[in-house]
C-alpha cells in the first residue's frame, strides 16, 4: 500500500486521463501500472513519475503504458527520433542489417506489427523494413 | 340426564385427545420444518450461500462449498443452534485457494535480452545485466536521454521484466 501511496499522483492521472484496461497491482515491492492511452497522456504520465522519482531510480515501479495498442495498419506515423535519421531494418532486432532511413519527422506508413517493439513500415519512397515503435509517433 | 352424561364423555374424549395429540405435536418437530428454517438461513447468512441440506430424522447433512473452516464451522453451529436438529453431518468441501495472480508475465529470457539490448542501443554508456527478471543498469546516461531510455525500458514488462534496479547509473 505504501507503494501506492508513493504514486498516488500518477495512478489518480492515469486514472482521471482515462487509460484503458487501467490495473495497478504491487508484487515483490514493486508497483506495477499497466494501461493503454495515446502518447500525449503517456508523456504526461511520465513526466508526472519524472517528478515523484527525478532519476526514475527507485526500482519499486514499472510503468508499462502503451500508448501504440489502438494504432492500426496504415495509419501515418511520425518519426520522432531526438535528433538522427530512424533506422529501417530487414528483421526485427538490432542485429539486422539496416536497409533503409527515414528522416526525422517524416511520415511513414505502418504497413504490421511485428510485436510492441518493432513495425514493419514503409516510407513516401517506397522504403519498407522494420523500425523500433519507441521513434514512431501515431499522427493524431 | 342422558345428554348430560354424553357430554361429559365428549369432554372426556376430548380432553384425551388433546393430551394425546399435543405433546406428540410439540416434542417432535418434523423434518420439513427444520428444512424451511435451513433455507431461510441460506438466503440470509453470506456464509452458507449455495450450500444444500438435506434433512432425516433431525439428523442434517450439509453439503456445498465453503470458502475456508471458518465457514464451514459457522453454518455447522447456525444449523446446530436450529429446534429439533440432533446432529449435523458437515459435508462442506472448502474451496481451493484463488490461483496467484499473474502480474509480469514469465520471460522468454533469449528474446527479452534481445529486446533490452534494441532498448538502449541509442545510449551508448548504458551497460545492461539481467538477473531472474530484474534489470540492473550501470554506467552513464544524459539526464535528458534518461526518460526516453526508461520509457522503453518498462514497456519490456509486457516481455516478463519484472524490475529495474537503476541507482548504479550515473546521470549526468
Amino acid at each position: 500500500m505504501a507503494l501506492q501511496d508513493k504514486y498516488k499522483e500518477l495512478i489518480d492521472a492515469a486514472t482521471n486521463a482515462g487509460v484503458a484496461n487501467l490495473q495497478v497491482r504491487e508484487q515483490e515491492g514493486v508497483l506495477y501500472i499497466d494501461g493503454d492511452t495515446s502518447g500525449t497522456t503517456k508523456q504526461q504520465l511520465w513526466d508526472i513519475y519524472g517528478k515523484l522519482d527525478p532519476d526514475y531510480s527507485g526500482g519499486d515501479l514499472m510503468l508499462n503504458i502503451n500508448s501504440i495498442a489502438g494504432v492500426s495498419e496504415g495509419a501515418k506515423l511520425k518519426v520522432t527520433t531526438n535528433r538522427t535519421n530512424l533506422n529501417i531494418r530487414k528483421g526485427p532486432s538490432t542485429e539486422d542489417t539496416v536497409v533503409g532511413k527515414a528522416a526525422r519527422h517524416e511520415i511513414v506508413t505502418l504497413v504490421k506489427k511485428e510485436n510492441d517493439q518493432w513495425w514493419y513500415i514503409q516510407t513516401k519512397d517506397g522504403e519498407e523494413g522494420y523500425s523500433y515503435t519507441q521513434y514512431l509517433t501515431p499522427v493524431e | 340426564m342422558r345428554t348430560k352424561a354424553l357430554q361429559v364423555m365428549l369432554l372426556c374424549t376430548s380432553l384425551f385427545l388433546l393430551a394425546t395429540a399435543l405433546p406428540s405435536c410439540k416434542g417432535k418437530i418434523k423434518d420439513a420444518d427444520i428444512s424451511t428454517a435451513i433455507n431461510e438461513k441460506i438466503k440470509t447468512m453470506t456464509d452458507m450461500s449455495g450450500l444444500t441440506a438435506a434433512v432425516k430424522d433431525g439428523v442434517v447433512t450439509l453439503t456445498g462449498e465453503c470458502k475456508d473452516e471458518a465457514c464451514k464451522t459457522v453454518c455447522e453451529t447456525a444449523v446446530k443452534a436450529i429446534a429439533g436438529v440432533k446432529s449435523v453431518v458437515n459435508n462442506c468441501t472448502i474451496a481451493p485457494p484463488p490461483a496467484p495472480v499473474v502480474v509480469v508475465p514469465e520471460a522468454n529470457v533469449d528474446a527479452l535480452t534481445k529486446a533490452i539490448n534494441d532498448a538502449v542501443k541509442d545510449f551508448p554508456g548504458v551497460k545492461t545485466a539481467l538477473n531472474d527478471g530484474v534489470l540492473t543498469l550501470t554506467g552513464e546516461v544524459a539526464k535528458d536521454k534518461l526518460q526516453k531510455l526508461m520509457m522503453g525500458l518498462n514497456a519490456l514488462k509486457a516481455m516478463g521484466l519484472k524490475k529495474i534496479e537503476s541507482a548504479g547509473l550515473t546521470k549526468k
